[in-house]
């Protein structure tokens, strides 16, 4: 009995590490462009078809899809921010809130129109089933674990770039006051396309995991994008590292919720979400 | 003002006029399938209405407003098929109910700054619309059908409780556009179109923005609760995907509105109009109707974020619908400013 509870929870926390993903690619979004994207959940949704079409239609292996699209998914990015973003930054909250949201409905059904709403899942070969015995009859799946792995890996990089980095600096400078960045001779427009860029990157990166560990359909983009919400808003705005936690607090409820019953899954990470919210408005781990 | 500008103003005046007269006697004269249409209409109206007051005036841009028509759904079946209360009333309740909800939801979402506002009401509408398929009294997550005791109570027959309905929805928007013509008018109105052109500087002139966001918000809930009673006694059934709807109550109305024109009181109106006519005549292209709303929606923000009301602006020289305070016009200004010179040389 005690196995099973430690399985599901040692299962959440991994399931934690793919929320951690899509989490950081929303809170560097955020964090630089000051709005929230709606469309970021149907981006990934997006790339992850792409990475369908490569390995079943095209017959490509699943590495060698992922490390296509990674390019791809950064000049789509760059181009997103540069031709459609760019246009209604600086405007208020509401023409960014209002264009990503029509980008997500026209994603959404281009997608429907050109897949089916069929669920679908990207074939990743042996990996998918293998598992390390870690005694007690607890099993990690190897895929998962590496999943949890990369998503720190990644979080580590992320922080790297942002903090050590010149590119990082003229990120955060024109985050912190695009005005002043503009009037030290940044260019500020191309600055955050790149950032944007990055975005992109992180959003291929975990398609690509997603992909292949979870189902996916035309109309998953909204259940990723609020997951990726909860977990940048739990672990305290701007905080990579917060989003790791974050999101394994809502994989770890989730995984809960379902060995209760599955329908309670989704609803346990929710009900979790907004009693931490209202107890603590400011995530676990808020910047400054 | 030039001559063909306020021939356009009467125009459109006229036009809207003879709508509402059209509307006022639908049921003698359109067949039922056609009074189903109108009934949606006026639905998705008001809905787009309040959604237009919170979005386009008290910079609330919330993607969870499809919470509180489920909601109404939910307590309107609850009333009048659970606990017996009379059909009609069971209306009221579900908007008293969805404003009971909206208390503790405004608590909550009000923590998050505007842009992060959006993504939280919609966390809560998903969390509630799961809750409701928790529930079994109402059929859990398929959902329950409103007994046939309940909808024989709006008409013993099929063509006069279509009427029924329509009527219903009709008062709903009638009450909905008159009440929130008053408040625009009112001093509230004042300090919402202040706050609409610029908040800061509203608050620095001190526009109370925190009460005027409060009481906007609390405003919506009770027509959006009613709207949902109403829709529920047009699909006569309750399901969570269905009276929580977001494509229907969230998606639908944000493009109304945006199309419109948000931030104007004519915007919800003509954007409806604009949406029952690509829906109706542009079904057969299925899916492509979306694509086409998103496309059009992103092109009005980009090109004219006011929306086809904004446009239109640019060649009529007032507003269809007075509906919000202007400062005295040109003329008398220049008047006095001429008088004053004369005055002083």
């Amino acid at each position: 009995m005690a196995a099973i509870w430690i399985n599901q929870i040692v299962q959440g926390v991994l399931l934690g590490g793919l929320y951690a993903m899509f989490a950081m690619g929303l809170s560097l979004s955020i964090g630089v462009m000051q709005f929230v994207n709606i469309a970021h959940g149907d981006l990934i949704v997006l790339v992850s078809f792409l990475l369908l079409t490569l390995t079943s239609g095209l017959g490509l292996p699943p590495l060698l899809a992922a490390a296509i699209t990674l390019p791809i998914a950064f000049v789509g990015g760059f181009l997103l921010q540069r031709l459609l973003l760019q246009r209604v930054l600086g405007k208020g909250v509401l023409p960014i809130i209002l264009v990503t949201f029509g980008l997500s409905i026209i994603i959404q059904n281009g997608l429907l129109s050109a897949y089916g709403a069929d669920t679908r899942k990207v074939a990743g070969g042996a990996i998918e089933t293998a598992t390390i015995p870690i005694g007690g009859g607890v099993n990690i799946g190897v895929l998962p674990f590496i999943i949890f792995l990369s998503a720190i890996v990644l979080i580590f990089a992320l922080d790297r770039l942002l903090y050590h980095t010149r590119l990082g600096a003229r990120i955060r400078a024109v985050s912190d006051d695009v005005a002043t960045a503009n009037l030290i001779g940044l260019k500020s427009a191309r600055i955050y396309a790149v950032a944007m860029g990055v975005v992109g990157a992180t959003i291929a990166i975990s398609a690509a995991f997603m992909s292949v560990w979870t189902n996916f359909d035309p109309s998953s983009g909204p259940s990723r994008l609020l997951v990726a919400f909860e977990a940048v808003v739990l672990g305290g705005l701007g905080s990579l590292w917060g989003t790791l936690v974050g999101g394994v607090a809502l994989g770890v409820a989730q995984a809960i919720g379902a060995q209760f019953d599955a329908a309670w899954q989704i609803l346990a990470g929710h009900i979790l979400f907004l009693v931490i919210f209202v107890i603590r408005p400011q995530g676990l781990f808020p910047r400054n | 003002m030039n001559a063909s500008g306020t021939w356009l103003i009467a125009i459109g005046r006229l036009a809207l006029i003879l709508g509402a007269g059209v509307l006022a006697a639908a049921p003698f004269l359109f067949a039922p399938a056609q009074l189903q249409i109108l009934t949606q209409f006026l639905s998705l109206l008001v809905i787009a209405i309040m959604w237009n007051l919170l979005a386009g005036y008290a910079d609330i841009v919330s993607i969870g407003q499809h919470a509180f028509v489920g909601i109404g759904a939910y307590a309107f079946f609850a009333f009048a098929a659970l606990a017996g209360v009379n059909p009609y009333l069971s209306l009221l309740l579900g908007g008293v109910t969805a404003f009971v909800f909206a208390v503790p939801i405004m608590l909550v979402i009000f923590r998050l700054r505007a842009a992060y506002l959006a993504v939280g009401s919609w966390v809560v509408a998903e969390t509630l619309m799961l809750g409701a398929g928790k529930l079994s009294a109402f059929g859990g997550g398929s959902g329950v059908s409103v007994p046939i005791s309940v909808v024989k109570a709006f008409g013993a027959q099929a063509a006069a409780r279509y009427a029924t309905i329509y009527w219903l929805a009709f008062a709903l928007a009638a009450l909905a556009l008159v009440s929130t013509y008053l408040l625009m008018r009112s001093k509230v109105g004042i300090g919402l179109t202040a706050m609409r052109d610029n908040e800061e500087g509203a608050g620095s002139v001190g526009v109370n923005l925190i009460a005027l966001r409060v009481l906007c918000f609390l405003w919506t809930a009770p027509f959006l609760g009613i709207a949902g009673g109403v829709i529920t006694l047009q699909k006569l059934r309750v399901a969570p995907p269905a009276s929580f709807s977001i494509t229907d109550w969230t998606v639908y109305v944000i493009f109304i509105v945006v199309i419109g024109g948000i931030g104007s009181f004519e915007g919800p109106i003509i954007g409806a109009i604009v949406f029952f006519l690509i829906r109706e005549y542009l079904a057969e292209i299925g899916l492509w109707h979306f694509i086409l709303l998103g496309v059009l929606s992103i092109a009005v923000i980009l090109v004219e974020p006011r929306g086809l009301w904004g446009l239109a602006r640019r060649f009529v020289s007032d507003d269809l619908i007075p509906a919000s305070f202007r400062p005295p016009r040109q003329p008398v200004m220049s008047a006095r400013i001429a008088s004053e010179n004369a005055e002083a040389s």
